[in-house]
């Protein structure tokens, strides 16, 4: 038992001093119809090298390995991960530290933090930012929640259909059992959230308007306009960003009048560990800062006047009038969220446009390539970020199937979630996919070897 | 205790921002193999105003000099109650970062996926037999965010039934964040009084046809077990309700006890805690929900299915909930805690509980002499101790300050809300008699600092990174971001 370091010695001293005999006296307050009377039947102890063997067996089962290439997005992004991060976060300070209730002594998460809270500001262009939600679906939903929290007796959401689909069905359960209709808004033939439809569904009792920014299928929104729109019925114009890069080449949100903006931060920085853990970020106007669900740092002075920084505005939490509170949380994705501080500091000004620019190019290219191939189009026309819809002319199950046997992972097939794009099939490009594997993508899609 | 923690060579250190030189960047870009594209330029962006720029020395100084400004379980015993903050097993972090499982893509077909759906039902598995329940999901991304599930499946179950309630009951000897999550499922909070541990006769008296259900941490957050839970289900059950059980506990009933069996319906756990996941200064955590079989339908998805000797991540289940998170669990919080439980093994965790409640007992008879003890009854893994009868007007944030000049990081205070100036003490199994014994003799001298030097209480800390830090300033003038206009 190699993290227990009680010799039976100090345990027979320690049981003297608290004046029983035996360890299991100890558990006296545990009656006799609730004690488990036979051991759980489990595996293990398992020796760290048995322990390591057992686990790298079932991480090779995974085709995760750099004979693949893959172009998989979606609202995760295989971005390089530069071997600072890493370094930095194994730091034992920054990932054996607990929630920094305690300031003086937890400044350099606190610190971190609130860094955090600033580059997200930066990067959506808005005023006030949190310490961090679960993922990007769980903030979409609080931001669902706080915009109906602000909009006081509005109930309706709008919802674009080009809002990431796990994002609308995290939404629903989120608002599941309360007074609130959620109202889809159907894209246009170009890829685009329909404005016409959404003017005629705006009213007084719409608290949000929400819109992906790139949406899923890879297209960017037509922000101002919609924001506009959502402005004159006096509801919120929330921003749920597929691929947050997007924001490093394309205006911010919060410049084209969003309201509220949310996403996932994996892409700057975290690995993509099968969907998580990630970090959502979420960041609003000044105006709505107490209705901002989860934690946040401020700055303030100690004693001696010297600069220091605590969590805030806790009257919104679950410590005081607890039945009161804005919302549950309680954990945040601390580390996570320090790990994409490090991502945008190293990256920085201009290291992050120009990554952003390189990722728009190498889809750019790919893109025009598979449009020339005969048996794909391209269904829609508005402006792409990072990814980009394919229709086939076989269902996309079959092509994905066939480029599996070169070691592709060639996309997402859309069949479920938008059976209305025929035989769609979502691509993503990164930075990660050179030249090579894009031509022998197309070189695959085309029939031929990879 | 004659020293006083040593003061070490603190840093000062500027935000990012401050640091940022024009025209610095730490990251280089593969070469472009492709023809540059520019998109249409009414759409794009300037520049990222207050972006810092640095070099990658700039940025590895600045973090690293944050970190030494951090107390962590490595640093230290950190005795948080009801946060179980055990040492972090470092095998966890290089299992976790296996290029297998780091790389694996979420939308990568599950045949293509087995090692990860493989480590994830086997966990499931073995969280269902500690915890005596049939069926679990370990979906939910933190203790809280598995209360939510565990109240929507309630909701959903009464629903089914045609069944709709208001209210859920909530003794005060319950966890911080479970009324907030019944008021987030749109339930009414009835709170319930209770002598440390909840009566029948208590629960009895609030139950009535309008309960959905009762929200009871168990051991509760007094440490203490909740002895006629037995009961307290039965006669729950008998008026049509249901009783979740907070499991933020769990440490202190491994191998020991099983929620399940007592008659609850759904419970979390706190992987992060229980299971050894490191807390990371706020997060991440992991919050699987067990539920007994008359709850299973209602399950969130995708559920990990096992056909034969593959699995797979179903969908198509007709009465769940739905979705908590974009893709289907935390999965790295995953693999550290089931590392810790194949390292421990069936002996290892029930030595583990045995191990935390000796701790806690022991720290118990060391402390009671010097500190009033508010609830006489043998506690299991925590114990709560008060502020009552110290002179000279020190309390509980007194002494939380000076256990930092000590070189501790203190307890959890003013909780729980039933004991006034509450000190919380939960120090796990993980922490050797030596340790035990110095942080008790550092309490011990603060109480006497209180009668006899009090000012030394009232000042502390002296030796922290920064002195006593104001809060009400920070929330009533919020700065919630650095602004290079104000500066």
């Amino acid at each position: 038992m190699r993290y227990l370091p009680h010799s039976d010695l100090e345990i027979q001293s320690m049981l003297k001093t608290i004046g029983v005999e035996q360890l299991e006296e100890l558990f006296i307050g545990i009656p006799e119809n609730c004690r488990l009377p036979r051991a759980l039947d489990l595996d293990g102890p398992l020796a760290e090298a048995e322990l390591l063997r057992r686990f790298q067996s079932m991480a090779a089962a995974n085709a995760a390995d750099d004979s693949w290439s893959q172009f998989l997005g979606g609202g995760y992004y295989d971005h390089h991960i530069p071997a600072v991060i890493d370094h930095l976060i194994s730091r034992s300070e920054f990932y054996t530290a607990y929630t920094p209730y305690q300031p003086e002594i937890s400044q350099g998460t606190l610190q971190a933090i609130y860094e955090f809270q600033t580059l997200i500001c930066q990067l959506t262009g808005l005023d006030v930012a949190n310490a961090s939600l679960y993922d990007g679906a769980s903030a979409c939903a609080e931001a669902v929640l706080m915009s109906l929290r602000c909009g006081r007796n509005r109930t309706k959401i709008l919802l674009s259909r080009g809002v990431h689909p796990r994002y609308r069905e995290v939404i629903a359960t989120y608002v599941r059992y309360l007074d609130v209709e959620l109202i889809e808004v159907p894209l246009r033939a170009d890829g685009q959230t329909d404005e016409k439809l959404v003017a005629e569904l705006l009213a007084a009792d719409v608290a949000a308007l929400v819109v992906g920014y790139p949406n899923y299928l890879g297209v960017v929104e037509e922000i101002d306009a919609l924001a506009k729109l959502a402005h004159s019925s006096g509801a919120r114009m929330l921003v749920a960003a597929a691929e947050p890069l997007a924001m490093a080449l394309y205006r911010s949100p919060g410049e084209l009048g969003a309201d509220i903006v949310v996403g996932e931060g994996q892409s700057f920085g975290l690995p993509l560990t099968y969907g998580g853990p990630g970090v959502g970020f979420i960041a609003a106007r000044q105006q709505d800062m107490r209705s901002l669900p989860g934690r946040l740092v401020g700055e303030t002075v100690d004693k001696d006047g010297e600069r220091g920084f605590v969590l805030t505005l806790a009257t919104r939490e679950q410590h005081i009038r607890r039945e009161k509170a804005t919302s549950n949380i309680c954990s945040n994705q601390g580390i996570c969220a320090v790990m994409v501080s490090i991502y945008l500091a190293l990256l920085g000004k201009n290291g992050l446009p120009q990554l952003a620019r390189d990722n728009y190019s190498r889809a750019a290219y790919l893109r025009e390539q598979i449009a020339a191939l005969p048996g794909y189009s391209l269904p829609f026309s508005a402006p792409f970020f990072n990814e980009f819809v394919v229709s086939c002319s076989q269902p996309a199950a079959e092509v994905l199937q066939r480029l599996e046997q070169q070691k592709i992972l060639a996309g997402i097939s859309l069949l479920d979630d938008y059976p209305e794009i025929k035989n769609g099939l979502l691509i993503c490009v990164t930075e990660q996919n050179d030249r090579a594997q894009l031509d022998g993508l197309v070189s695959a899609l085309n029939g031929g070897a990879a | 205790m004659s020293a006083i923690g040593s003061k070490g060579l603190i840093l000062d250190e500027n935000l990012l921002f401050e640091r940022s030189t024009v025209g610095r960047c730490g990251y280089d870009l593969p070469v472009l193999d492709v023809p540059a594209t520019q998109p249409e330029s009414g759409l794009l962006r300037n520049s990222i105003e207050g972006f810092p720029e640095l070099s990658e020395v700039d940025v590895v100084r600045h973090y690293t000099r944050l970190s030494t400004w951090n107390y962590g379980v490595d640093s230290g015993f950190y005795p948080l109650g009801s946060c179980t903050m055990k040492y972090n097993p470092k095998i966890n972090e290089v299992v976790a970062r296996l290029p297998g499982f780091a790389h694996l893509h979420p939308a990568t077909p599950d045949h293509l996926s087995q090692g990860s759906l493989r480590l994830m039902y086997e966990l499931q598995q073995a969280l269902c037999e500690i915890s005596g329940f049939p069926a679990l999901t370990l979906q939910p991304s933190a203790g809280a965010h598995g209360e939510f599930a565990g109240m929507l499946m309630v909701h959903a179950w009464h629903h089914a039934r045609g069944n709709k309630r208001h209210k859920v009951l909530i003794p005060d000897t319950a966890h911080g964040t479970n009324p907030a999550t019944a008021a987030l499922c749109g339930y009414e909070v009835v709170p319930i009084a209770s002598d440390g541990v909840l009566s029948v006769e208590a629960v009895a008296t609030a139950m009535d046809d309008d309960v959905a259900a009762l929200m009871v941490t168990n051991p509760n957050t007094l440490g203490l077990f909740e002895t006629n839970i037995r009961e307290i289900c039965e006669l729950v059950h008998s008026r049509g309700g249901l009783v979740y059980c907070d499991g933020a506990n769990l440490n202190a009933l491994l191998g020991a006890c099983r929620p399940g069996d007592l008659g609850i319906d759904v419970m979390h756990f706190n992987l992060h805690k229980t299971f050894s996941t490191p807390h990371g200064g706020g997060g991440p955590g992991a919050g699987p929900v067990g539920v007994s079989e008359s709850l299973e339908p209602f399950l969130p998805i995708p559920v990990i299915v096992k056909e034969g000797t593959s699995y797979r991540l179903e969908t198509d289940r007709a009465h769940s909930i739905g979705r908590l998170r974009t893709f289907a669990s935390q999965f790295g919080i995953l693999v550290r805690a089931y590392a810790y439980l194949l390292a421990m093994g069936p002996r290892g965790l029930k030595k583990a509980t045995q191990l935390a409640v000796l701790n806690a007992n022991y720290i118990r008879a060391r402390l009671e002499g010097s500190y009033h003890l508010p609830y006489k009854q043998r506690s299991l893994h925590e114990v709560v101790f008060s502020d009552a009868g110290l002179p000279n007007d020190c309390h509980t944030l007194d002494i939380a300050k000076r256990l930092l000049d000590y070189g501790y990081h203190p307890p959890t205070i003013y909780f729980p809300l039933v004991v006034h100036g509450a000190l919380m003490i939960e120090p796990t199994e993980t922490e050797s008699k030596q340790e035990i014994d110095e942080f008790c003799d550092a309490l011990i001298a603060i109480a006497e600092e209180a009668k006899t030097n009090p000012h030394l209480l009232h000042e502390a800390p002296i030796n922290a990174r920064t002195r006593r830090l104001d809060e009400t300033q920070a929330a009533r003038k919020p700065k919630l971001k650095w602004d290079s206009r104000v500066g």
